[in-house]
């Protein structure tokens, strides 16, 4: 009850504060560039999304402050919903929509306000790959997250309207990692069935997050044919339960070798040997074979796991704080930052702007896939790729036009944790 | 003269000062009481509420249903990881207080010199100088299956093949926990026993007791305020572990709070606070068990 109480009175704190900066921006261009100069805009987001560095560098060019902040998921859902204020542009991945949209804290973005929406790729804009055909919609699509209904941001969507959700920033491609030294080499894994071969008994580990782990199996599952789900990134009690049955029966015949839940351990698990294939993210895959040790973030037949991240601002901005929000989404994806983390292997959503930051080797093998004509380095300069290597995967629209299932929170997310903490202590 | 000291004259004044000294204590008591309340019963009564509340996918509805608890107490899993915390607590409980026992008895008895018994007695805490995290992750490379200890047993030739079992699995989890713990119970045994008055051995050998028996009918009655003090410590800590179990398990085991960690990321608080409640329930209960075999505040004013 207090916790009400609470909100109400800061959001009419806000309302105090959005009244007096309206009366201070009516004078000229040069006072409002005075006044921007003391704004700061709170970032917050995932470690791989909000990075220092490019904080740095839109402060820079801004002429405000734009200041970083790296949290967990659950860390930002909590201050996002409990203490909203706290945060002013939310890096939000599309899996944190459906706990957040209709919620009242993130603002809708109205499309005129976001200048590079007609270069931004048709995945974000149409739901569509490049070449026309509609990407699947298996989990939280792009199209599903991208808009809501009307300016008040209280029903997504699900389809092209005037407000976004968000504005698109990063996204990536997963699959499995293996160590093509000890399947036999990169050719032995080509299906996601791969990861339940008895042959890697032992030998194979999930990461240890719901929606994400079963939805891994669910691939493999639906691949060697055990059944065929409505939709994977939906499931019904009934498939989760068929699914987790056969997990448990996997876990008990000691098929996993391990659950990671961080980064670092997923690296660890892959270049100790402990594990051949796994689920794992992209630049692990790097951090593996930084150590000399082979890795192979494989390219499966079936597709991938696709997901998305975007910046959405929040509720409680307005006047010129809110302008200078739209200036800085703006600003993000104008190419630096795409630049900066496409040598971190992410995607941006508008790749015209990032080519431009990008040499036209790096270019070439980060989005082409073509063999790297020169050493490939990542943002910070050390040695990613050596000449001559080629992305795992390909070209952009080999990876993410071939997505067979996006990250998802299904509408049985609390029946899917308790069959998951099941899984776990089975 | 200080508090501490005027209260102990109060108390050890004649009968007509009682009052006065009761009234002392109470005021003695009154910072804690004011801390405890503060940070924990308070706390723990909003963690109570929540178990009563409804929820949905991100918000926690003010309600008073019995179904967070309804749920918990008919589902199987419940009771395994109850089941699991409770195996490790007992393991760990029984390792930990057989090598407590020994080091204090080593420490205390063997050793001579108050310098001397001091100084090994620091040593013993010099592993605490890191992080616990560290020093339990550091196990991981030492286990592994490529790891510094299966591949002494294959250099060696005891082994041909590495030993799966040693990481990511109860072993794991166990020998962390003691690596972690041990220290919790030679501590308060090591000062029971510092306490105990060394002519009792004497008269014990005097009276033809040999030395398992001075140690099973002297030594071990007279500790078992630092064996309950220690055990306390090192059940609570076990039982309310997730980490420990999550990482040296590889995440194959699970213990009632990382099942709880798991709610909580999922903001199904609910929940997460009805198992919260029944988790500090039992263990206080376990804890009252321990107080009840060995009454601590008796045996410490002795």
């Amino acid at each position: 009850m207090t916790r009400i109480n609470r909100r109400l009175l800061l959001k009419g704190a806000a309302a105090g504060g959005a009244i007096a900066a309206t009366e201070a921006i009516t004078g000229f261009p040069t006072v409002w560039a005075q006044n921007a100069k003391d704004i700061t805009l709170v970032h917050a987001g995932g470690s791989y999304a909000a990075i220092k560095e490019i904080g740095e560098q839109a402060s820079k060019d801004l002429g405000f402050k734009i200041v970083m902040q790296a949290i967990t998921d659950d860390v930002q859902l909590n201050r996002s919903l409990t203490q909203p204020t706290t945060i002013d542009i939310n890096n939000i991945d599309s899996t944190k929509l459906p706990y957040l949209a209709g919620k009242g804290v993130l603002a809708s973005i109205p499309v005129t306000k976001y200048k590079l929406w007609g270069e931004t790729v048709p995945l974000f804009t149409k739901g569509s790959y490049p070449n026309g055909q509609m990407a699947s919609t298996q989990g939280l699509a792009p199209i599903e997250a991208m808009f809501y209904e009307a300016a008040d941001g209280k029903k997504l969507a699900g389809r092209p309207t005037d407000f976004l959700t968000m504005i698109p920033t990063i996204y990536n491609a997963d699959t499995l990692g293996i160590r093509p030294d000890l399947v036999g080499g990169r050719d032995k894994i080509t299906s996601w069935k791969d990861l339940l071969d008895p042959k890697y008994k032992g030998k194979t580990a999930l990461v240890d997050y719901a929606p994400v782990g079963v939805m891994d199996v669910a691939m493999a599952l639906e691949s060697r044919g055990d059944f065929k789900y409505k939709d994977k990134g939906n499931m019904t009690k009934e498939e989760i339960d068929k699914t987790v049955k056969i997990m448990i029966d996997l876990k008990k015949g000691g098929h996993f070798r391990s659950f990671w839940s961080t980064f670092d351990q997923s690296v660890n698990l892959m270049a100790s040997g402990e594990v051949v294939v796994q689920s794992m993210w992209s630049p692990a895959v790097t951090a593996v074979r930084s150590r000399n040790i082979d890795c192979y973030y494989v390219p499966l037949k079936e597709g991938y796991r696709g997901w998305f991240v975007g910046l959405a601002p929040m509720a409680h901005l307005s006047g010129l704080k809110l302008d200078c929000a739209y200036e800085y989404m703006n600003w993000f994806n104008s190419g630096w930052q795409g630049g900066f983390i496409a040598k971190q292997g992410y995607y941006s959503a508008v790749p015209s702007t990032a080519k431009k930051f990008l040499t036209p080797e790096e270019w070439d093998y980060w989005y082409d896939g073509k063999p790297a004509a020169v050493d490939i380095k990542d943002p910070y300069g050390t040695l990613m790729e050596k000449k001559g290597s080629t992305r795992d995967g390909g070209a952009i629209w080999d990876r993410m036009g071939n997505i067979a299932c996006w990250n998802t929170v299904m509408d049985e997310d609390r029946y899917l944790t308790r069959r998951w903490n099941e899984f776990i202590s089975s | 003269m200080t508090s501490i000291e005027h209260a102990a004259s109060l108390l050890e004044e004649a009968p007509p000062a009682e009052n006065a000294g009761e009234r002392a204590s109470w005021w003695q008591v009154s910072p804690m009481v004011a801390v405890l309340t503060l940070f924990f019963g308070l706390p723990m009564l909003v963690v109570l509420a929540v178990s009563f509340f409804d929820f949905d996918r991100s918000d926690i509805i003010p309600a008073f249903i019995f179904d967070n608890y309804v749920e918990l107490f008919t589902r199987e899993v419940t009771l395994r990881l109850y089941a699991s915390s409770i195996k490790f607590a007992l393991i760990v409980w029984a390792i930990t207080l057989l090598l407590g026992f020994n080091i204090a008895y080593f420490l205390v008895f063997h050793v001579r010199g108050l310098l001397f018994q001091i100084g090994l007695f620091l040593l013993c805490t010099v592993p605490f100088l890191t992080s616990n995290i560290i020093r339990m992750i550091s196990w991981i490379p030492f286990l592994g299956r490529n790891g510094i200890f299966n591949q002494a047993l294959q250099g060696s030739g005891i082994t041909s093949q590495p030993l799966e079992f040693l990481l990511f699995s109860d072993f794991a989890v166990v020998v962390a926990y003691v690596h972690l713990f041990t220290l919790f119970m030679v501590v308060p045994i090591f000062n029971a026993m510092a306490r105990i008055d060394k002519s009792l051995l004497e008269a014990a050998r005097d009276a033809g007791a040999g030395r398992f028996r001075t140690v099973f009918e002297v030594v071990l009655p007279l500790s078992r305020t630092g064996i309950a003090l220690g055990s306390i410590f090192v059940i609570t800590l076990v039982m309310g572990d997730s980490f420990v179990v999550r990482t040296m398990s590889g995440g194959q085991s699970a213990s009632v709070v990382s099942a709880l960690q798991n709610e909580v990321a999922a903001l199904q608080y609910p929940p997460a606070a009805a198992s919260a409640v029944i988790m500090v329930i039992i263990v206080t209960l376990m804890v009252a068990g321990i107080l009840r075999l060995v009454d601590v505040r008796k045996e410490l004013a002795r």
